[in-house]
């Protein structure tokens, strides 16, 4: 007696393909119509638009809304989540046939809890995830996506790494550069990412220069600073939109040289070098 | 009331997606009820109680899991009317891939996690090829990239499902999960009559029957040997 195969069965079962992945469109600005915190407080402010290239802090403690936020704008809500905000794209109520492609599609998201678990090479990886987006990766443009990973890093990763061997930093970097060269999500949100191992402010300008706009989580004052605008959460609302002050520019910038003073430690640390010349380093406070 | 038949491989994070999506559910004011079925043991129904979920739990034993569900689901489903809950879950792990619980014309959820590595949605096979909808887990330890890839993986071997991320712990993705479920699950008085997604193994051989000896002396009724190569030799 023959047993029918798995195969067979399985060949009779195709179907019509109907939620294919396709690219996000185009998105030069996004804009947040607003909606209401967990007590039905409508949110102060009319509207929210962000613009490619743009850098947005997000501010709140745990439980706040901010993973709700996000949510709403993968979802690209229509006043039909539990925050009742919508979300416009190049000034339209888009397209919402791409809500079950997956995730991500419009939300590329990096946390500090985020690790490489693919048993594959860096040269292998990227091109798995070009495949998976039915582009060609070029040698070119593989070279490109590492050397820009190695601007982010201090200690450089070669397309022969393994990626499950790749240090904390070299792993950041190369998922900060990935998503800028290969990803078709217009948005990223970079979730409370240490500075250790890698250049965070290089990192932002590397997605701003790729058109992303660049959601900031974080309480590292040097980090949220560098945006412009601050969106505050409370009680899963927004409860505060905050503009950059002049006095924050300064503080900012201060800020920046002690980031870039601890920078230098660090790489002196890393190098076995003594650190007493720093001793009276004019950024010292 | 609306059956959903949910299913993935063992510790894919099913049971923390029904409970999240049972938690959305109840604020959209819909009550909602599971049926767990499983091989040897289980805790997940005290984890149900606990939530105030009313739960009924079935165990295989020795009868395959898939043959166990399918000869009491009408009974589960008169179960749920008796609870007169709005929605009702059967839970059950794919424990060899081979088979899936998903009835026809009935919502069918797939579980799997991205740690389960690329080539999982493949082989995970008719639970997977079969079901509506796609959920994903544990996407918040891994690399967008890596979630890319899965999500294009699961697509390749399910053209027509919905994917959906959803994270058992936080629950980002439940409401989602919670409203497509609630918008689009049929309704069903019973599933006398319905009809399996995908047949069951064309078995009986003598181990399902309890045998344990080994040996070609020892195998009777539906047997299939497997091709091993042997190298040739130069004479």
């Amino acid at each position: 007696m023959s047993t029918p195969s798995i195969e067979d069965a399985l060949a009779a079962l195709t179907g019509e393909d109907v939620a294919a992945d396709s690219p996000a469109e185009t998105v030069r600005f996004l804009t947040i119509l607003p909606g209401h915190d967990k007590q039905g407080v409508a949110e102060r402010f009319s509207r929210l638009t962000c613009v490619a290239g743009d850098v947005v802090c997000v501010v709140g403690a745990t439980g706040s809304g901010k993973s709700r936020l996000l949510a709403d704008i993968e979802w690209l809500a229509r006043a039909d989540t539990p925050t009742g905000r919508s979300i416009l794209l190049n000034g339209d109520a888009p397209d919402l046939s791409g809500r079950y492609s997956g995730g991500g599609r419009m939300v590329a998201q990096l946390s500090q809890n985020m690790n490489f678990v693919m048993d594959a090479s860096v040269e292998e990886f990227l091109n798995l995830h070009a495949e998976s987006r039915d582009v060609a990766l070029s040698p070119a443009h593989l070279t490109e996506i590492i050397a820009a990973a190695n601007r982010l890093t201090g200690e450089p990763l070669s397309a022969t790494h393994q990626l499950t061997e790749l240090s904390g930093g070299q792993s950041r970097a190369l998922m900060i550069a990935d998503t800028a060269r290969l990803s078709a999500s217009p948005i990223i949100l970079i979730d409370e990412i240490e500075n250790a191992g890698i250049d965070r402010h290089r990192a932002i300008e590397l997605l701003q220069g790729a058109d992303k706009i660049v959601l900031v989580a974080t309480h590292d004052p040097s980090l949220a600073l560098t945006a412009p605008r601050r969106l505050v959460l409370t009680n899963g609302g927004i409860s505060e939109v905050r503009e950059r002050t002049t006095a924050e520019e300064k503080l900012a910038s201060r800020l920046t040289r002690l980031d870039a003073l601890h920078a230098e430690l660090r790489a002196a640390i890393r190098g076995g070098e003594s650190l007493g010349r720093f001793v009276d380093d004019e950024r010292l406070p | 009331m609306k059956l959903i038949t949910v299913a993935g491989p063992p510790a894919c994070g099913k049971t923390a997606v029904i409970l999240k999506t049972v938690l959305e559910l109840q604020r959209m004011a819909v009550t909602a009820g599971v049926v767990k079925f499983d091989c040897l043991s289980t805790d997940d129904d005290e984890r149900y109680g606990r939530a105030g979920i009313p739960v009924q739990k079935g165990l295989s034993g020795s009868i395959c899991p898939d043959h166990y569900f399918a000869s009491n689901i009408e009974e589960t489903v008169a179960w749920g009317h008796q609870q007169a809950v709005s929605v009702l879950f059967t839970e059950s792990a794919g424990l060899c891939n081979r088979c899936s619980p998903h009835i026809t014309d009935v919502m069918a959820v797939a579980v799997i996690d991205v740690l389960s590595g690329i080539s999982a949605p493949r082989k995970v096979g008719p639970m997977l090829r079969t079901a509506d909808v796609v959920v994903v887990t544990k996407g918040d330890v891994v690399s967008q990239a890596e979630r890319e890839v899965f999500s294009s993986r699961v697509h390749g071997a399910n053209p027509r499902a919905r994917i959906l991320p959803v994270n058992g712990l936080n629950g980002q993705g439940a409401f989602e999960l919670a409203r497509l479920l609630r918008d689009e699950a049929p309704e069903h008085a019973s599933v006398t009559g319905s009809r399996l997604r995908y047949p069951m193994p064309s078995a009986v051989c003598s181990y399902c029957l309890g045998e344990q000896r080994i040996g070609a002396a020892h195998q009777i009724g539906n047997v299939t040997s497997l091709n091993l190569t042997v190298p040739e030799v130069t004479p």
